[in-house]
């Protein structure tokens, strides 16, 4: 079995951000979608870990850009939510195929 | 040749994929949810083997304890119990699956291509300490801008979540 490293890392990451690109092709959920999105975000913030690890050690960029994405995804989710609480409020459903109107 | 770290690394590899690939697929949403709270899991422990702890803690913090309650308490709000998904009609799900594989082959098939450099400097392993301090720093390899950009985010986010969840009030006659 290979020793692990960059080209291993950049696999996972790749498969991940791939399993979340089908999660949001198929869900028809907005909470699942979410979800997918969430997985998206996390496959690239490994990708900047990955590579500030085995390309520039000598660095902390991949890892700061890590963490401000982890803040920006934090807002994102919270926001995201507050919206799809105030759709199911309206039209009791949180489908997107329901979802069609931006107003009222 | 296979030591114990090599071993750890495959194992949480195959935690954080199949979790996420279970989590995608599986037609009951609380379940999604747990599966997704441990591919997360996954992705910290990742960063814990490649000795990055303070982005590992902030994963588990944020990810773990953060997102995934949250959203699981609108999976209460607005799910029925034991209600599953709809099911979703084959061809879509085909089509998908062909489409994230055809965009996962071609990027698998141009990182084999690439030929990265060794880096030759020597590794700095990023303490608690010299994080803090590069953050807050405002000289020209400092990130304090980006720092308080992130918190004027964070406000906005938290003012944008108050507007959107108050509860309009009636129109006064």
């Amino acid at each position: 079995m290979m020793q692990p490293g960059l080209y291993q890392l950049l696999f996972i990451s790749a498969a991940l951000f791939f399993i979340g690109v089908y999660g949001f092709f198929t869900r028809r959920n907005l909470i699942t979608m979410l979800m997918s999105i969430e997985l998206i975000l996390n496959s690239v913030n490994l990708n900047f870990i990955a590579f500030n690890k085995y390309l520039w050690p000598d660095k902390m960029d991949g890892l700061f850009f890590t963490l401000f994405i982890i803040a920006i995804a934090a807002a994102e989710a919270a926001v995201a939510i507050a919206i799809i609480i105030n759709l199911y409020r309206s039209h009791n459903s949180i489908d997107v195929e329901n979802a069609e109107e931006l107003k009222y | 040749m296979m030591n114990g770290s090599t071993i750890i690394f495959y194992l949480l590899a195959a935690l954080t994929l199949v979790s996420g690939l279970l989590s995608v697929s599986t037609r009951q949403i609380f379940r999604a949810a747990i599966y997704l709270l441990f591919s997360l899991i996954g992705i910290a422990g990742i960063y814990f083997w490649l000795d990055y702890q303070f982005i590992a803690a902030v994963q588990i913090v944020v990810y773990v304890g953060g997102i995934v309650v949250l959203i699981i308490f609108s999976i209460f709000l607005t799910q029925q119990a034991g209600e599953k998904l709809a099911k979703q009609k084959i061809g879509r799900k085909i089509f998908s699956a062909l489409a994230a594989f055809c965009g996962f082959a071609l990027t698998m098939l141009q990182v084999y291509q690439h030929e990265f450099y060794e880096p030759s400097e020597t590794a700095v392993s990023p303490t608690v300490f010299d994080i803090g301090k590069k953050m807050l720093s405002v000289n020209d390899k400092g990130y304090a801008l980006p720092f308080e950009v992130i918190s004027m985010l964070l406000l906005a986010a938290l003012v944008g979540c108050i507007v959107i969840a108050l509860r309009n009030k009636p129109e006064p006659k």
